[in-house]
């Protein structure tokens, strides 16, 4: 070996040496450093502010994983993909997601003569839940009121600007102005005041309609006077924050007052009950001439009715899974489906490889998808049914059978939708999911013995 | 001495300076020790180790009684192992969070658990219905070291 040569590799090889000696140094250095800090305050946030940007500036984490609602990933069954739309004057979007009513027709005869019928498309991340409710085909069928905005918008500061600082009163003013005309006073899609006090972070909820719909439900158990956000624990919290919106409602009287139909329980067919005392429909079927309701999203309720909810998971648990941020734990505020993070979001509690835990809930899912189908057709088959009888006028001739049937057409596709609305094919509660569709398919099967009753007596009447 | 050799000797004090530092700086000594605090010299463990001083096994077993060999070849050398994967593992940052244990691992845990309690579940470990899956302490009894 030459001299300068040797010179040559022995630099050569420490300043590598030193490299990786050092950069290993700083890393320890950097992972130290994580250990210590937690967080800074930047900005002061005030009970005004519905910019999530602003609250960001102080959780810049949980600010980013919140953006990311914005992504489009599909699991098995629910999820959905971005397509690409032409911008036209009435719909800015470039991307939407799937349309359902093309995917499965049968929605289409459900809801026949109301406007989700026209366009209801695969429910998108957070970050769109405005966009996509402004821009949706069933603003230029039917008039929307204000209320919509209770759950599709950033709604807290608004209430106050409307109420003078009394949330309720500003509650009820925008539930009676039309959507055109209210949706101007947004700025935002679900954001960080909605479910955060700004003064100390902790949870609280905002939406009255929540507050009255939990205190009717806590009555049912014999909680009198309940309120929420002084009596809920923290893991109550995590999960109340997120029923204030993925729950079934309908709007009461000529007020549009948002209301959650608790008063008699939480099961579907006990909203059922509540919705017959109140003589509540939402549309007229357009093939049948029955008075029926249309289900909203009760994920709420009928995860209130699994084995999670039993052993004290909360939403958050689960859809905003704790993780760690260099040596900081964070809530991730990706609000996405578990099974996209099953590590996280399953692997805390359930001591399971990963891809035995997602042919669970998929197993769940598929055994779900299939009895849904089966009372879907049963269901479908049963509007054909009352097609034949629909030109007949209650009003002009009375007939307590056909009265009968119509009812049983709105019981069984109100039991149906329930399950069909609430998004996770069954997972949150995959035995109650099952109780219902069964309850559904018996409707059916009652309403079609009526059904045959009626041809015989109609038949005999000519 | 030829300057060459001097050029080569200094080189190799600074980058042995440097590495030294590095060491102790990271308490690198520390894993020749059973101490439990070696583990929390990375953060990950924190969790572990809390649950750990609150659960049942903490006055017989720290963690290396559970999650070595009882064997002092077998132990330093899964030690050695070990360490390398878990120090690659913390800097590269590429591992699942919560962690899951490997195969590996599992068997040394569960032939630690023998270790002590092997007289009393003798007869558990014969004629189990699924011949294939060997019987696992910590299916049911997952909690005794510490939580996760």
């Amino acid at each position: 070996m030459t001299k300068s040569k040797g010179i040559f590799l022995a630099v050569g090889g420490a300043a590598i040496a030193t490299v990786l000696l050092t950069a290993l140094l700083v890393n320890i250095f950097e992972r130290k450093t994580e250990a210590k800090n937690v967080f800074y305050r930047v900005v002061e946030i005030t009970d005004d502010m519905d910019d999530p940007a602003i609250w960001g500036k102080n959780f810049p984490h949980q600010y980013d994983s919140y953006l990311r609602t914005a992504d489009m990933r599909r699991t098995k069954y629910g999820g959905s993909e971005a397509f690409p739309h032409v911008p036209t004057e009435l719909d800015p979007r470039d991307t939407v997601s799937q349309q359902k009513l093309d995917e499965d027709p049968r929605l289409k005869i459900m809801w026949a003569g109301y406007a989700f019928s026209k366009d209801f498309r695969e429910e998108r991340g957070h970050a769109y839940m405005l966009s996509d409710q402004i821009f949706t085909e069933r603003q230029n069928v039917t008039k929307q009121p204000g209320t919509c905005l209770n759950c599709h918008a950033s709604t807290y500061v608004l209430y106050k600007k409307l109420g003078d600082g009394d949330i309720t009163k500003g509650f009820e003013e925008m539930n009676k102005i039309p959507y055109k005309e209210i949706v101007h006073s947004v700025n935002h899609p679900v954001s960080c005041i909605d479910c955060h006090d700004p003064s100390t972070m902790s949870l609280r909820v905002t939406r009255p309609a929540f507050i009255e719909g939990i205190r009717a439900f806590k009555a049912t158990q014999g909680i009198k006077e309940y309120d929420v956000n002084k009596m809920a624990t923290r893991q109550e919290m995590r999960t109340f924050v997120c029923g204030q919106c993925h729950v079934e409602y309908y709007f009461k009287g000529a007020d549009k007052r948002l209301t959650y139909p608790w008063a008699d329980g939480l099961k579907a067919d006990q909203i059922l009950e509540y919705y017959k005392k109140d003589g509540h429909k939402d549309w007229v079927h357009a093939e049948t001439g029955a008075s029926v309701l249309k289900a909203q999203h009760p994920e709420f309720e009928m995860f209130n009715q699994g084995t999670h909810a039993r052993a004290g998971v909360a939403c958050v648990d689960c859809h905003m899974p704790y993780e760690r941020v260099g040596a900081m734990k964070i809530t991730n505020h990706h609000v996405q489906s578990p099974l996209l993070n099953i590590n996280k979001a399953c692997q805390t509690c359930h001591n399971v490889p990963e891809g035995e835990l997602k042919a669970r809930a998929e197993t769940i899912q598929d055994r779900h998808m299939e009895l849904r189908n089966i009372a879907f057709d049963a269901l479908v088959d049963y509007i054909k049914d009352l097609k034949e009888f629909k030109d007949i006028d209650l009003t002009k001739t009375p007939n307590k059978k056909l009265a009968d049937a119509r009812d049983l057409q709105k019981q069984a596709q109100f039991l149906f939708d329930f399950v069909e609305a609430e998004n996770s094919s069954g997972f949150h509660a995959p035995q109650e999911s099952a109780r219902v569709l069964g309850l559904s398919i018996e409707k059916v099967r009652e309403g079609q013995k009526l059904v045959a009753e009626l041809r015989r007596e109609l038949k005999t009447a000519k | 001495m030829s300057k060459l050799n001097v050029v080569f000797l200094i080189l190799f004090g600074v980058v042995l300076g440097l590495g030294c530092y590095s060491f102790i700086y990271a308490k690198g000594y520390s894993y020749m020790s059973d101490d439990p605090k070696a583990c929390v010299n990375c953060h990950i463990m924190n969790e572990n180790m809390d649950s750990w001083i609150k659960g049942t096994h903490h006055h017989v077993a720290k963690c290396n009684d559970c999650h070595l060999p009882h064997n002092i070849v077998g132990k330093y050398a899964v030690k050695a192992l070990n360490g390398f994967n878990h120090s690659a593992a913390f800097t590269l940052q590429n591992f699942p969070d919560p962690i899951r244990i490997r195969e590996h691992s599992l068997k040394v845990v569960k032939s630690s658990c023998l270790s002590c309690h092997q007289p009393m579940v003798q007869a558990m470990n014969h004629g189990g219905k699924n011949i294939n899956e060997e019987t696992n302490c910590l299916h049911c009894h997952r909690n005794v070291g510490h939580v996760k």
